[in-house]
């Protein structure tokens, strides 16, 4: 729309007709104090806190609902508007109960800061004030009705933004109340959402509520640790018996890919840190069973066996499975490790899409990656598979928000008909297994519309026509599409001159797949021969190893002596026979005793994401940081465990982690005259989002080394990355993949909204939810 | 099984039709539906929301809303006695202790025998001919006590 220029406390200002007034106001740094006003939920001027006086209009308005037009005259400091503010508050404390020293919200409460600003320490209202004691609505959400200010921005997000509709009002005016979808609890997707966006503390959470106060926690901004999309999450912890404990998390900052949004795990699954059942000692089978051991006795074993096996057998004799849940950095170091410490190609990881074979698919295309901010901001979305509201939440919510806010189509291809259908321009639900068929169908293939059969087809086609001339759009595809059907996608793709994605679960399988956990391709899926890596690593196995499958047909056969199973339960998921490992020398990394670790020789207890530094990339190729929150003694971040492992083994550490080169910052060369200027350096370094890198045990030292010769993430901005943004990597555009590799191999981990792996079964919290449904058939099998 | 009559079904679904949003028609509907069956229990709830596409807890929010609206049985006869300011000046303070004595109720209560309900109620329009009552959809003015107790009984007898 068109400029017009409006005056704020004299103020000049331009800014487009229609834009809101309180909004004008925030750019030029002007507070005009608001409660209900969200950004992105519809308008409700419910509060009257935001009221400002405009010239020439009889009564002061809601700035939160007004658009600007030309020649306004607004003054937001005036004697009559700051009583109006002082009014409203008078009237919001009328019934409040004023419980600010237990209340949750304390320290950080919208209504303490605008009180504590505008003032209303005296009170007309004598009369008693209601009370209602406080309900529990579902295992997340609590409500204390006294503290409510009715903003109703929690009905605004559960409903508009989440579409899930749960929460409402009921009865009016002094009488109105929150209430939940099922009379006196909540059945919905427990997202909390609606907690994290009540200004005051009326909704508390089962996992935080009377814990702490804000301001004895110290916030560490990380990225969560379940699905495969990265949120950006800000853990709370607080110093604890065994270390630093997670007490809560947000998005306190609303920023990177997710702004608000977390889902239930990202929210309230770190409690699996905290889990009675971690792992805090390393094990070893003595006389058949695992015993507690040292970590000294436990790393010389592994070691001098691994280097045993290795001298007398070769490299070949060994295995390694890595894990879709560690940083990039310790993907990377543990499949350097494979190559150049064991002299093995025997790496794989539980594979949950084909990224390989969409890397080989892109070759010799236009075709680029999206990231998740794309699918905020494309045009069209065509989603072919997967189910986002339980396995992608973040996707979900970007799907859902960008039709919403930005009137984005959607073209939804499923087997199924998911909650997404809700949001799309047109739906097709196709056979199961002929997502790839769909795809080519719409790509102009018209051979394989009997394939999808007659009525997914007048659908698709109809599809077809809608999406010609589509700008600006992303298709998403599931791990239905593998192997060489991936290249049907990617066609579609090219004919939309679309981005594409592919969805892969857990938080880090797609740094898993870029850094090369893989028997036949290297990081930034490179061949085995590839004189990147020979150039700077020295001579590497050449002849590409064992998948998972053939690493336990060998390990039946006595040919693989030894394994080591970093993070991952291939026992559960890939259905391995128990006897098939006897014979084998197996060393597992885990949090938890998991049917894997409880078959090892050797149990090393690992540090999980939220306990260590390092990157992640997610599904849709953006890189993030990690950081350290949480601590349990006892454990070891995987980093350092496979480091110890190759310094016992002889090897020399500073070919695995190289600490020349790259951008680093020596300590000892910044050490000056003075004393304590190390320290103060290193504060410094902190200070500008930097790491002081001095051990081998620093994983920055891996990313240099990743940057430096993993194609596709050369670009990203270590800075941009260190301050907490996302910065989109593109290893599938620049590698080679391999179309060849085996679709079989690709097992989903159908994770819903309430499980995330194995690591979900030790989460109480989802547990209390899915006990509180008891809505879990009884014939799906435990999720791992 | 829906649980208002047939007829009104059809009405509903004829009448939708010139709603171009439906939930405009919800609260006509309720209304209907309270008018046949007294009170608008969880399965008019139930079956009202799936007939608007709106999820039960936003009808009930909207019942709630409303006191013309109720989900607990009122009496065959609903006794409405305005309080507000008009008839206020005009007795009605006299008015409304004269029927929770003549019927043995308090206010929103109910007859043993189901009969009659009562409750007070704010400014039913009717200020010129304070004070006023609404039994059911019937307005009855310019009221004594006695005056009431006539409308009572013809009621009764009814
Ligand atoms: S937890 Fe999420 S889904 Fe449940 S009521 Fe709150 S906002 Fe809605
Ligand atoms: S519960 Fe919180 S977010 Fe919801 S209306 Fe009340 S104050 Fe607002
Ligand atoms: S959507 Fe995924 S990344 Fe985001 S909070 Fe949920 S589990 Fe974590
Ligand atoms: S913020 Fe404008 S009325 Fe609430
Ligand atoms: S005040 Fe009683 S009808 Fe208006």
């Amino acid at each position: 729309m068109a400029d017009v220029t409006i005056t704020i406390d004299g103020n000049k200002v331009t800014a487009p007709a229609g834009t809101l007034l309180i909004e004008v106001c925030k750019s030029i740094g002007t507070e005009v104090p608001a409660f209900c006003y969200y950004p992105g939920l519809s308008l409700q001027a419910a509060c009257r806190m935001c009221l400002v006086e405009i010239e020439k209009m009889p009564k002061m308005q809601t700035a939160c609902t007004v658009p600007i037009s030309e020649g306004m005259v607004v003054h937001t400091t005036t004697d009559k508007v700051r009583q109006a503010r002082k009014s409203t508050l008078e009237f919001l404390l009328g019934n409040h109960p004023l419980d600010c020293p237990v209340c949750d919200a304390g320290g950080e409460c919208e209504l303490q800061d605008m009180t504590f600003s505008y003032g209303a320490a005296e009170s007309k209202f004598m009369e008693a004030k209601l009370h209602r004691d406080e309900q529990q609505w579902s295992p997340v959400v609590f409500f204390d009705r006294p503290r409510c200010i009715l903003c109703y921005r929690c009905v605004r997000v559960c409903g508009e933004a989440m579409d899930v509709w749960a929460l409402g009002v009921q009865n009016r005016g002094s009488a109105s109340i929150i209430a939940p979808n099922e009379g006196d609890h909540l059945e919905c997707e427990e997202c909390g959402m609606c907690i994290d966006i009540c200004p005051v503390g009326a909704l508390t959470s089962g996992a935080y509520r009377y814990k702490t106060r804000p301001w004895e926690m110290k916030h560490v901004g990380t990225t969560c640790m379940h699905c495969g999309d990265g949120c950006k999450t800000t853990l709370g912890v607080r110093r604890h018996e065994t270390g630093m404990q997670i007490v809560r998390g947000d998005n306190r900052d609303k920023s990177g890919i997710n702004g608000d949004f977390l889902c239930i795990k990202g929210r309230y699954a770190f409690d699996v840190t905290h889990s009675d059942e971690r792992l805090t000692q390393p094990l070893v089978r003595h006389e058949g069973r695992l015993t507690p051991a040292t970590w000294e006795a436990a790393l010389e074993l592994v070691a001098s066996t691994f280097k045993r096996i290795r001298d007398e057998h070769g490299g070949s004799a060994i295995g390694v499975i890595g894990s879709n849940r560690t940083t990039n950095e310790e993907n990377y170091l543990l499949q350097k490790f494979a190559r150049v410490v064991l002299g093995s190609n025997n790496i794989d990881h539980h594979r949950t899409a084909d990224f390989p074979a969409l890397a080989a698919a892109l070759k010799n295309t236009q075709v680029r990656t999206a990231g998740m901010r794309d699918v905020f901001n494309a045009k069209t979305i065509l989603l072919i598979g997967n189910n986002p509201t339980d396995q992608h939440p973040l996707l979900a919510w970007q799907i859902r928000n960008n039709v919403r806010l930005h009137k984005a189509r959607l073209f939804v291809v499923n087997a199924q008909d998911i909650k997404l259908h809700r949001q799309a321009t047109a739906f097709a639900q196709v056979p199961s297994g002929s997502e790839a068929f769909a795809a080519a169908f719409l790509a102009g293939n018209d051979s394989v519309g009997e394939s999808v059969g007659g009525d997914a087809r007048n659908a698709l086609l109809a599809m077809r026509q809608a999406l010609k001339g589509a700008e600006e759009a992303v298709v998403i595809f599931g791990s239905e599409i593998r192997g060489a059907q991936v290249k049907a996608a990617v066609n579609l793709a090219s004919a939309l001159n679309a981005k594409i994605a592919c969805l892969g679960d857990y938080a880090n399988s797609r740094g898993a797949a870029d850094m090369g956990l893989y028997p036949d391709l290297l990081p930034g899926y490179a061949q085995t021969s590839s004189e990147i890596f020979t150039g700077h690593w020295g001579a590497l196995p050449e002849q590409p190893g064992w998948n998972i499958e053939q690493m336990v047909n060998a390990a039946r056969d006595g040919q693989l002596r030894a394994l080591l199973c970093v993070g991952s339960n291939p026992v559960v998921r890939y259905n391995v026979d128990p006897f098939v490992l006897q014979k084998t020398f197996l060393v597992v990394n885990e949090m938890f005793m998991t049917e894997t670790a409880s078959l090892a020789t050797v149990v090393l207890p690992a540090a999980c994401a939220y306990e260590k530094s390092g990157t992640f990339t997610n599904t849709m190729g953006d890189l993030q940081v990690v950081k350290k929150a949480g601590d349990l003694a006892g454990t070891k971040p995987d980093f350092e465990i496979v480091i110890e492992i190759a310094d016992r083994m002889g090897f020399d550490v500073r070919k695995l982690v190289s600490l020349g080169g790259g951008t680093r910052a020596d300590m000892g060369q910044s050490r000056g005259a003075q004393t304590g200027e190390a320290d103060r350096h290193a504060v410094w370094l902190e200070a500008q989002n930097l790491e002081p890198r001095m051990t081998p045990f620093d994983p920055a030292a891996v990313l240099d080394e990743i940057q430096r010769l993993v194609p596709g993430y050369g670009e990203a901005s270590r800075l941009n990355v260190a301050a907490g943004n996302d910065e989109h990597t593109t290893a599938l555009e620049a590698g080679q993949g391999s179309a060849t590799s085996d679709p079989d191999l690709v097992v989903p981990s159908e994770d819903t909204l309430f499980t995330s792996g194995t690591l979900g079964r030790y989460s109480n919290t989802l547990h209390s939810v899915i006990e509180s449904r008891r809505k879990v058939p009884a014939d799906k099998k435990t999720p791992v | 099984m829906i649980p208002v009559s047939e007829q009104l079904d059809h009405f509903f679904t004829e009448k939708m039709k010139e709603y171009p949003t439906q939930r405009s028609f919800l609260v006509p509907m309720l209304l209907y539906a309270q008018d046949e069956l007294g009170c608008l229990s969880n399965q008019a709830v139930e079956y009202i929301a799936g007939k608007a596409g709106l999820s039960q807890l936003e009808v009930r929010n909207v019942i709630s809303y409303y006191s013309m609206l109720t989900t607990k049985p009122r009496g065959r006869f609903h006794v409405q006695v305005c309080t507000n300011i008009c008839c206020q000046l005009r007795g009605a303070e006299d008015l409304f202790e004269h029927c929770k004595q003549r019927l043995g109720i308090g206010h929103k209560g109910v007859t043993s025998d189901e009969q009659f309900s009562l409750e007070e109620v704010e400014c039913i329009g009717a200020c010129s001919w304070a004070p006023a009552a609404q039994v059911n959809y019937d307005f009855h003015e310019n009221l004594t006590p006695e005056k009431m107790d006539q409308v009572l009984d013809e009621y009764r007898s009814r």
